[in-house]
């Protein structure tokens, strides 16, 4: 089986794996949607959606006969699954009105390029890892490259053109100021994320080693044997890795850095003009990102799929007697991988639920006049540590 | 009264970055959602309505199936709303209520002028008008929201009597009649 899919050609293999990756991708934004719904519901003490049911005739009869199912229908009732159908439906069948002051052009195009960095970035993504037949760790992703972080930094940042371009396009003031504060919310918070990161490879780009910003890598370097092999950046790198998670909550544009939507004071923000399809593409793309941004920290800080520290994942696989399949240990590094990026996502909308939401003037005193020279001393302290171990 | 100036002490380091705060708020939001939700499911779970809830006005039957109303109409007189009307009826002498003399021939409650006061019941000598604890009131139609008496007594039904005033008032005009002092 495996033959015949490496003998087929370069491009198909690599459309077939786009393609795979994309149809796990795109779906995820729903069930985070609904998991949204529920989590601010159970944190506010209500159940929340709970009600929806298919009917058994019509369209949705397949749906419905699940729901007829007597004890899981009634569960997936209750977690508000069909409300995802409902929702779904809504998104793609409403009218999808184009407002008469808006430059239709730029208009449409906002919500097609949010979609295209969120959906990008997860190419240079690993989720996870096998023996290939030499028995080496080779990753499951779709492309390895050199520059993986680079690469995921410099797509993830344009990102926050189709705010802009939503918030412009749109011609009325909530819109404007919510493209705005976008902007220079990214630039405020891209810094700090990228000074946090270095001394991660700073560490990982030992002298003399061949140079490399892969997340394969990084990861390889978290499942060393010995105690300082085995430990999580998160551990030896705290304040990097909270650096760049506050820079992680500002760039996908959460609360508590919500303010290029902030409805408080924007009314929805830059995507106050926009309805239906186009709406719920924005939503997807908040939601890619969130996901593809989860995961970078769980490669970068908690040692991607290893599933604890000091247990590697190769060593696992030795134990539990599975490292000779390659199928199965691609899924069970995928699944302990998907597993921490999910405790990721939970975090975010717990967060949301914890924290209000920041003034706009406090989120820009934050990022430059307290996370950025943060970044940059701990930059060089690691610097000055990371230099004192190689030259001992 | 004297002043009493309180030392504002300074925050410490920690306090000053947040984080404490924000992980004791994260471990409130946390311990919140694991605990059972607050609400009730409506129509499966009904609130528990206290004793002395003003609902929807009904009226009642003493424990003797006679109707408590004698149309005296100072409910109708006294609604704020003009949600009442009663159309006042004689009892006729064949019927074993005749000593009662009056009830009420059509009783309407006007649901969508009532707004729940209760004066109705506060002013009826004869605690005929009760508001209950029904308090979910709805219909199709503006006259489906018009509650005439057959279904004032279905909502209301029997309550208890502490007095049985008009069985008390014949017993006495009986005895009277039959000799005895008055």
């Amino acid at each position: 089986m495996f033959d015949f899919y490496f003998e087929l050609p370069l491009l198909l293999r690599l459309l077939l794996q786009g393609t795979a990756v994309s149809l796990v991708l795109l779906p995820r934004a729903p069930p985070c949607s609904m998991a949204e719904r529920k989590i601010s519901a159970w944190i506010q003490g209500r159940p929340g959606p709970n009600r929806t049911k298919p009917p058994i005739a019509g369209f949705l009869a397949p749906l419905g006969l699940v729901a007829s199912i007597p004890v899981l229908g009634t569960a997936l009732q209750k977690l508000g699954i069909y409300q995802l159908a409902a929702d779904g439906g809504k998104f793609t069948f409403k009218e999808d009105p184009i407002p008469g002051h808006v430059n239709k052009f730029y208009f449409v195009l906002a919500p097609i390029a949010s979609m295209i960095p969120a959906l990008t970035t997860v190419a240079f993504v690993p989720f996870g890892a096998y023996f290939d037949a030499a028995g080496k760790l080779v990753p499951v992703a779709l492309t390895n490259l050199d520059v993986g972080l680079l690469a995921v930094f410099a797509l993830g940042s344009l990102g926050v053109y189709s705010l802009i371009l939503a918030g412009w396009a749109s011609n009325s003031k909530y819109p404007f100021l919510g493209g705005v504060r976008a902007s220079a919310q990214l630039i405020s918070y891209e810094l700090s994320m990228t000074l946090s990161v270095l001394p991660v490879f700073l560490w990982v780009n030992a002298p003399g080693g061949q140079g490399t910003l892969s997340l394969f890598d990084v990861v390889q370097t978290q499942s060393q044997p010995g105690f300082w092999g085995g430990t999580w950046y998160a551990m030896t790198m705290p304040v990097s890795a909270f650096i760049f998670l506050v820079a992680l909550f500002a760039e996908t544009n959460r609360q508590p850095f919500d303010m290029p939507e902030s409805e408080a004071d924007l009314v929805g923000g830059f995507h106050t003009e926009y309805g239906a399809f186009k709406w719920s593409l924005f939503f997807v793309a908040e939601y890619a990102h969130m996901i593809v941004g989860s995961g970078i920290f769980c490669l970068l800080f908690l040692g991607g799929w290893n599933p604890l520290p000091w247990v590697s994942f190769a060593d696992l696989a030795h134990w539990l007697h599975f490292a000779d399949k390659p199928l199965l240990m691609g899924l069970i590094a995928i699944g302990l991988f998907l597993a921490k990026v999910g405790f990721f996502i939970f975090f975010f909308m717990w967060v949301r639920w914890t924290l209000p939401r920041f003034r706009y003037d406090q989120v820009m005193k934050l990022g430059w006049q307290k996370l950025l020279p943060l970044s940059i001393a701990n930059l060089i302290a690691y610097a000055l540590v990371i230099a004192w171990i190689e030259t001992r | 009264m004297a002043v009493v100036t309180v030392e504002r002490k300074p925050l410490t380091f920690w306090e000053r970055t947040y984080l404490p705060n924000i992980a004791a708020g994260l471990a409130t939001t946390f311990k919140r959602m694991v605990k059972p939700t607050e609400t009730l499911e409506y129509p499966e779970q009904r609130p528990e309505i206290p004793a002395g809830y003003r609902g929807v006005p009904t009226l009642v039957y003493d424990p003797n199936g006679r109707e408590k109303c004698v149309s005296c109409q100072l409910c109708e007189f006294v609604c704020p709303p003009k949600a009442i009307r009663i159309t006042p009826g004689e009892i006729p002498n064949e019927d074993p209520n005749a000593h009662v003399e009056k009830r009420p021939q059509e009783f309407k409650i006007d649901m969508l002028r009532c707004i729940y006061c209760g004066m109705c019941q506060e002013v009826c000598p004869e605690e005929a008008i009760w508001l209950q604890q029904q308090y979910s009131m709805t219909g199709y139609t503006r006259e489906e929201m018009v509650n005439d008496k057959k279904r004032l007594y279905e909502l209301g039904g029997t309550l208890p009597d502490e007095h049985f005033k008009w069985d008390k008032k014949k017993a006495a005009e009986q005895a009277a009649a039959h000799g005895g002092h008055h």
